[in-house]
């Protein structure tokens, strides 16, 4: 469904030029939640906007449904992690979330509709009018999980979306993206730096090195779905799949900045 | 307690006062009470015809600016300032949106324009009346050239350095044209088009006057030059004066309506200060 092979980008520099990703490759399953976990500075951020048709790559591509991508598609929604600039602080929550509906073919009484269920299924139904600020870092990245829903995406594409966020309320939001992803169907494309969350949410986690990052190993996550934040975090096969991705995550640092040990 | 303990606590306080909202107004106004009673003092009994008294300009200025003929000056004042300053708005903010958007139309205007923007609007008085002969336009084109170029180079630069986040989320959504004019570009440099205003009010006033000065027979800058020729000193400084509170009160009045909209663009401001 979406392809992304031998992607390369490459951002200009006075020294000629900084390569954050290179001989990218990995396709992505329709239904499927993957995660690409990676050390910081792994240009995981990188990576998201060049898929998301909001960079260009520099060689290679992204393909999606066998279309190449090259601006970002109407089939696809971003949370971004950053929840307080991604959301526009002068318009109301409700107008936030409509905000991407406001266009041709979408009539007034289906973007109200759409609005209104998106917001009761994050949990914000009696928060619509407030404006953004008026409501916890928690809750502002529900909105912004809202107007991705309303949006009626093919693919969620979600940057770090949880890492600004305290513990209680991370795990909140997890199992909120699990919900949805039950509930919809839809493909999505998770990137975090934290392993737990990355085995916890995923079908399989792709491992990415460090700059020019590429794909050090894609894991499958066999652990039965519906996941619970108890359960399946005590189940000793949660334990294996962790310890090995963590695992490949400290070699990959450790080889990588022997100067930082 | 010694005297410089005691002056220092008291410069202490006061430096204290001027950080709240009521500590700044009482200071404010101590300071102009001050200088009008150092005005009033200083100018008592002047009998210099150059100088009268500031009683005497007071008295001249309630005689003459209530009558129809002084309420005619000054809304015939108001009104090329009201209108010079809409244009410069209206299309400093449109260009500059355009400009601080576009890189390619940035690249090409921009020399042009710093070039523009360095002749002094007073230069084209002669320009101007020939354009539209001595008129309310000629007027009007004056100011709005001269206020627009803060105004415009404030927008596109705001515009030009709007957040990245923001932008991609819309950009992410498809929220494109006017829908993200609307709704994210405008508030977003909202902050920096009001800004823009507050530098070209103060020079919207000085073109009033300057270009009611040359052959105009209406407005503020006609009475004072007027009443300076035919020698009437105390109707030219009640003039002054008058010019004076009309540009405390388009500050002030501009102040309120800025910071309220300021509050509407982002109301985290007021939490962080």
């Amino acid at each position: 469904m979406l392809i992304v092979s031998d992607m390369e980008k490459t951002y200009p520099t006075k020294s000629g030029g900084f390569t954050a990703v290179s001989g990218m490759s990995f396709h992505i399953e329709e239904g499927e939640l993957f995660t690409i976990v990676g050390p910081s500075g792994a240009g995981k951020t990188t990576l998201l906007r060049c898929i998301s048709g909001l960079d260009d790559v520099t060689a290679g591509s992204v393909t999606f449904n066998g279309q190449q991508v090259s601006g970002p598609p109407r089939e696809f929604a971003v949370v971004f992690q950053d929840y307080a600039r991604s959301l526009m602080p002068w318009i109301t929550v409700a107008k936030n979330v409509e905000l991407p509906l406001m266009k041709k073919g979408i009539s007034a009484a289906e973007r109200a509709q759409r609005v209104a269920s998106a917001l009761e299924e994050v949990g914000l139904a009696d928060a619509m009018e407030k404006k953004p600020f008026q409501l916890s870092g928690g809750m502002q990245q529900r909105v912004a999980i809202a107007r991705a829903i309303a949006y009626r995406p093919q693919v969620l594409i979600m940057d770090e979306p949880f890492a600004s966020v305290d513990a209680q309320t991370r795990a909140d939001l997890e199992d909120l993206l699990l919900r949805i992803r039950e509930e919809t169907g839809t493909t999505v494309l998770f990137v975090t730096h934290d392993v737990d969350e990355s085995v916890y949410l995923s079908n399989r986690v792709a491992i990415v090195s460090r700059s020019p990052s590429r794909i050090d190993e894609i894991v499958d996550i066999p652990l039965p779905y519906p996941r619970d934040q108890i359960r399946t975090k005590s189940l000793p096969e949660f334990a294996t799949l962790r310890t090995h991705v963590f695992g490949r995550i400290r070699e990959m640092v450790s080889t990588a900045t022997p100067m930082a040990a | 307690m010694s005297s410089a303990s005691i002056t220092r606590t008291t410069v202490s306080s006061l430096n204290a006062a001027a950080h709240t909202g009521r500590g700044r107004l009482v200071l404010g106004l101590l300071g102009a009470v001050t200088a009008l009673l150092a005005w009033f003092l200083l100018s008592r009994g002047s009998d210099n015809p150059y100088f009268p008294p500031l009683e005497a300009i007071v008295e001249r200025a309630w005689e003459y600016w209530t009558t129809p003929e002084g309420v005619d000056n000054i809304l015939a004042s108001l009104r090329t300032l009201s209108g010079g300053l809409f244009f410069a708005i209206v299309l400093g903010v449109a260009i500059g949106l355009v400009i601080g958007q576009l890189a390619v139309v940035e690249q090409t205007v921009t020399p042009s324009l710093e070039f523009a923007r360095a002749i002094p609007a007073t230069a084209l008085i002669p320009f101007a009346l020939m354009l539209f002969g001595v008129s309310d336009e000629m007027k009007i084109f004056l100011i709005a050239l001269g206020c627009i170029w803060p105004i415009l180079l404030s927008t596109a630069d705001g515009a030009r350095g709007i957040d990245t986040t923001m932008r991609d989320s819309a950009r992410a959504f498809q929220v494109e044209g006017i829908q993200f004019q609307r709704y994210v570009m405008l508030p977003a440099v909202l902050p920096r088009i009001l800004v823009g205003i507050r530098i070209a009010i103060p020079l919207s006033l000085i073109l009033m006057v300057t270009s009611e000065m040359v052959g105009v027979q209406q407005g503020l800058g006609f009475v004072i030059t007027q009443a300076q020729a035919t020698f009437q000193i105390l109707t030219m400084w009640s003039g002054i004066l008058i010019l004076g509170i009309l540009g405390f009160l388009l500050t002030f009045a501009y102040s309120l309506i800025e910071r309220r909209l300021l509050r509407w663009a982002d109301p985290r401001r007021d939490r962080e200060s």
